[in-house]
């Protein structure tokens, strides 16, 4: 156990490829945390995905130990927070366990929109935040710009930034003091009741469900038997330790201290992120604040592209969901994708990430349906009904009306776009709620339908803005309005995976898009095929995508047999890839592009 | 019987040089400063010679010069391979000796001497019969030149074909027809018209890739001009008897329906390849690129990478792939005795419903507009 003063509680904040991991790698390596032959790229990110997309999806931590100017041993615990709206109210979890901040950004770069976002989370858990400018090794480096811009756009002084390559090494050690000296100590009560709370779970196969906790007050030690507040569940401690960042045994943890614990939990859904725990018996009256249980918010069908692949679907999804309490499944069936699993995410990020580990890891090809949010039909005999999936739309002579979710959004935008950021609102069916000015940045506050936000909104948002805007929203309840369900009919065959809810005012306009969108995304085949937009009976939009004319090898003789049969092998093996719907084959990726709007 | 005798065994020789690289070709050519022809010479030599030892008992058919630009050649160059080949193999009746030729002036003095070689049909890169388009083509010789070499070879050989490269950049489908009636009352009984396809790790490819090839034909408007090439060439006693070949009957080149038929072919020089049944087991080779380490393999004994047996998979679709080219059409018969099953009926029904193909007899014909989406076709007959 530490003394409070000696312990220093920090995450990073950074934009996508401004340099967090290798920063982090830098610090954990010159305090000796590590050994050299140890080190690799980004030592925090353990999953491929994540270190392909330079994304951290699960919160990562470490313990560094340092010895500082002062003469003094401190103890440094990181806490690497993943950076997506999808993961919003895990990462203020994260944030509530730390007392400060280091704001990374990119020298050649300047603040972009998911530092904002994440800074201001910084901001509202109260952190100290000392900014950092890196990559100052490369020509394009502008500090004093950057360091302008930050005190502008977020509203902090930059005056003492510090100036860092976390490639080349340089301000390494000035980024440790800055952490001592700059960051203020963690508070606590060793010999209060326990609180220590719940940031993160995840599965591991020898050990079972391990646990992330930061302790606010008490003390936590091996054997102990402790309850989950939220859930009531009771566990004994088998385990206590730190990450450096390899597991490290430790005999307790007191206030202040991040770590881990293991209690024979067999499952990452039994433990609820930003849940408090305590001692069964003299444990805390009141848990800590701020938890909130998670709910899936979009849901999709994931359907093997090769059906016979169901069961080892099956055996993925389960799989991945004893390690992400956030992901629910269910079986579904559809009449154009055979057998499949309609699925529940955070949102787009989480649903692409899952997606990704089930094609890599389990090396299955998948087909993605579109997204669709809850739905609430309250039927004429006063039952209501969640809607997960536009396609079991129930007959409309049944449904007295339809609920969808709709939420608060906040965004935040330089003047400059705030009139594309209007008008993608507007377009979006958004109501505004406020509009103010933050220096030249203005913040809008919207009700949003969460149909409209869910798919491509985010994309949008960015596009539209440059990537200078942030985006933050939470739900707000249910509403009424006047949703159909848009159908889509591909050579007069009706494709279920491609129904939507659409707002009935806005039908005509999304069925052209969607046809005019299939019409690119279908290759052409040897006859022609229309499609079409349908709202029950009744065609409201259609397209022909007219047949393919050309399509010959000029030149084929003795010494190109074996390229084209290979070439020819390769199309054959791209053709079982595409789904077949009567005689038209549609590629996967369709199901999901088809509804992409450029607005 | 062994399959490759429905298709004929041939020779196909790789001449890798090229006075300029054209921007459209991918094939496997050169350009270099100076040949010592004498060289290649005993490198061909030998590796025929190495080859010729493992297929004893055959009839060639056929030998082929390609390239690069084969009349870069020296007639006692070409004259040396042939007399070599002629001591491994009885030579057929009837075998035909074919030679690719750029029509320039400086060649048209070599083609006598390549007749007294034993050459007797030459294939002429025309591509286009105006300037400005040879220019863009990258061509080195003038519509004229080639007129003037084309009645050289005239009057040393009875069978003269030449190549025209069309939906080319900017041309218009009566622009073609123009030039093409203006092909045919030059043409004697063959032409090969090709569409310009572009191909990567070309000039044009890289060209294409980076928006600035410009004007090329829509695949509409190229399908247009397919279909107008198939009928007025028809219409001339010239009908088209492979995707891109046209002759008048009995014309057709012997050496190239020995690939379409799906014979067997010796392939010597650099990169080229061939289809060798040996102990009634088919082969593809394949020899090294690059000309300096394909003569360097040559002299260590060997100018080809190793063997390798084909599968039953991929004869099955190399025989379909070429057989569907030619307008005789695939013979059902051989693909079942090479598959060990017939075509799907409904996949067949399907084609013939939508005008891709038809059925002559044991014969699966591509229609002309099938012909026009062949890989479409294929890759419908060659899924299940």
């Amino acid at each position: 156990m530490t003394e409070l003063s000696k312990i220093r509680n920090f995450s990073i904040v950074a934009h996508i490829d401004h340099g967090k991991s290798t920063l982090a790698d830098r610090l954990i390596q010159s305090t000796g945390t590590v050994q050299d032959r140890d080190m690799k790229e980004q030592l925090l990110d353990a999953m491929d995905i994540e270190r392909e997309r330079g994304i951290t999806i699960k919160a990562n931590t470490v313990r560094i130990d340092y010895e500082a100017d002062d003469g003094e041993h401190y103890v440094l615990n990181l806490i690497d927070t993943p950076g997506h709206v999808d993961f919003a109210y895990e990462v203020s979890r994260s944030m509530r366990a730390v007392e400060g901040s280091l704001l990374v950004v990119d020298s050649t770069q300047g603040v972009e929109a998911q530092t904002l976002a994440n800074v201001y989370q910084a901001i509202d858990a109260d952190h100290e935040i000392v900014p950092v400018l890196n990559k100052i090794d490369l020509p394009a480096s502008e500090c004093d710009r950057v360091a302008e811009q930050i005190e502008d756009v977020i509203g902090i002084d930059a005056s003492d930034a510090i100036r860092v390559s976390a490639k080349t090494g340089i301000g390494i050690k000035e980024t440790l003091e800055a952490i001592v000296t700059r960051l203020p100590a963690p508070t606590g009560e060793r010999d209060a009741p326990l609180r220590a709370m719940l940031v993160d779970s995840w599965y591991d196969a020898y050990l079972g469900v391990i646990v992330l906790v930061r302790i606010m007050d008490g003390v936590l030690k091996k054997n102990d038997q402790i309850k989950m507040m939220q859930t009531g569940a009771r566990y004994g401690v088998d385990r206590i330790g730190v990450f450096r960042p390899a597991m490290q045994v430790v005999d307790e943890l007191g206030p202040g201290e991040i770590g881990f614990i293991t209690a024979s939990i067999k499952q990452v859904r039994d433990t609820k992120v930003g849940d408090t725990i305590t001692h069964e018996r003299k444990g805390a009256e009141t848990a800590l604040p701020g938890f909130k249980p998670s709910v899936p918010v979009v849901f999709c069908g994931l359907f093997p592209v090769d059906s016979s692949e169901f069961e080892d679907l099956r055996d993925a999804i389960e799989k991945l969901a004893l390690n992400d309490a956030s992901f629910s499944y269910e079986m579904e069936t559809s009449a154009a994708l055979g057998f499949g699993f309609r699925c529940g995410f955070l949102g787009l990020l989480h649903l692409e990430v899952i997606r990704d580990r089930i094609e890599r890891e389990y090396n299955i090809d998948l087909i993605t349906t579109a997204p669709s949010v809850v739905y609430h039909l309250f039927m004429k005999d006063g039952e209501m009904l969640e809607l997960h999936n536009p396609a079991d739309m129930p007959d409309l002579s049944k449904v007295d009306h339809l609920e969808e979710p709709r939420i608060k959004a906040t965004i935040l935008v330089p003047d400059d776009y705030l009139g594309d950021v209007l008008k993608l609102c507007q377009d979006r069916r958004g109501i505004q709620m406020d509009l103010s000015y933050a220096g030249s940045r203005a913040m809008v506050v919207y009700d949003l339908p969460l149909n409209e936000v869910v798919f491509d909104f985010y994309d949008r948002l960015k596009s539209v803005t440059k990537g200078y805007a942030s985006f933050d929203y939470q739900m707000i309840g249910y509403r009424e309005d006047n949703l159909v369900k848009m159908s889509v009919l591909v050579n007069d065959e009706p494709v279920d995976a491609l129904s939507t809810m659409v707002h009935r005012d806005r039908a005509e306009q999304r069925g052209r898009a969607m046809c005019e969108k299939l019409k690119d995304l279908i290759p052409r085949h040897m006859f022609k095929i229309p499609i079409q937009a349908a709202i029950g009976g009744k065609v409201i939009a259609r397209e022909t995508l007219s047949a393919l004319r050309k399509d010959v090898t000029a030149k084929c003789y003795g010494g190109d047999a074996t390229r084209k049969r290979k070439l020819l092998d390769k199309q054959k093996a791209g053709k079982k890839k595409m789904r077949q719907f009567g005689r038209v084959e549609i590629p996967q990726e369709a199901f999901i592009s088809a509804l992409k709007m450029d607005d | 019987m062994d399959d490759w005798r429905n298709g004929g065994f041939g020779l196909y020789v790789h001449w890798p040089f090229c006075q300029a690289k054209c921007p459209y070709c991918d094939f496997n050519s050169h350009v270099v400063s100076r040949i010592d022809q004498s060289v290649w010479v005993k490198a061909y030599r030998t590796e025929l010679r190495r080859i010729g030892d493992m297929l004893p008992d055959r009839l060639l058919n056929s030998i082929f010069f390609g390239g690069g630009t084969p009349s870069l050649m020296h007639p006692d160059t070409v004259a040396a391979v042939i007399e070599t080949a002629r001591d491994i193999w009885p030579f057929a009746n009837d075998i035909e000796i074919s030679l690719e030729a750029n029509p320039g002036s400086v060649e048209a003095g070599r083609f006598a001497g390549y007749r007294d070689a034993g050459v007797n049909r030459i294939s002429m890169g025309i591509q286009a019969l105006n300037d400005e388009d040879l220019r863009r083509l990258g061509r080195i010789h003038s519509v004229s030149e080639a007129r003037t070499a084309f009645d050289v070879a005239r009057a040393c050989f009875d069978r003269v074909s030449f190549d025209l490269i069309y939906a080319r950049q900017g041309q218009t489908l009566e622009a073609w027809n123009h030039e093409l009636s203006d092909a045919l009352s030059m043409a004697i009984d063959h032409l090969s018209l090709y569409q310009l396809t572009i191909e990567d790790g070309t000039a044009f490819g890289d060209r294409y890739a980076r928006g600035k090839l410009r004007d090329l034909p829509t695949d509409d408007n190229a399908a247009d001009m397919y279909l107008a090439t198939q009928d007025i060439c028809d219409r001339h006693g010239l009908p088209g008897y492979e995707i891109s070949n046209h002759a008048r009957p009995g014309a057709e080149s012997r050496h190239n329906q020995i690939y379409w038929r799906y014979g067997d072919y010796v392939g010597i020089g650099p990169g080229a390849h061939g289809r060798l049944t040996l102990n009634g087991k088919r082969h593809s080779t394949e020899a090294l690129r690059a000309p300096g380490a394909w003569l360097e393999s040559v002299e260590k004994g060997q100018g080809t990478l190793p063997f390798l047996a084909l599968s039953q998979e991929d004869q099955v679709v190399e025989h379909m792939m070429m057989g569907m080219r030619l307008h005789e059409g695939l013979d059902m018969d051989r693909h079942m005795l090479l598959s060990g099953q017939s075509l799907s009926d409904s996949k067949l029904s399907m084609l013939q419903d939508l005008g891709m193909v038809e059925r002559v007899g044991s014969r699966l014909r591509a229609t002309a507009n099938g012909r026009a989406v062949l890989n479409s076709v294929l890759r419908e007959l060659l899924t299940d």
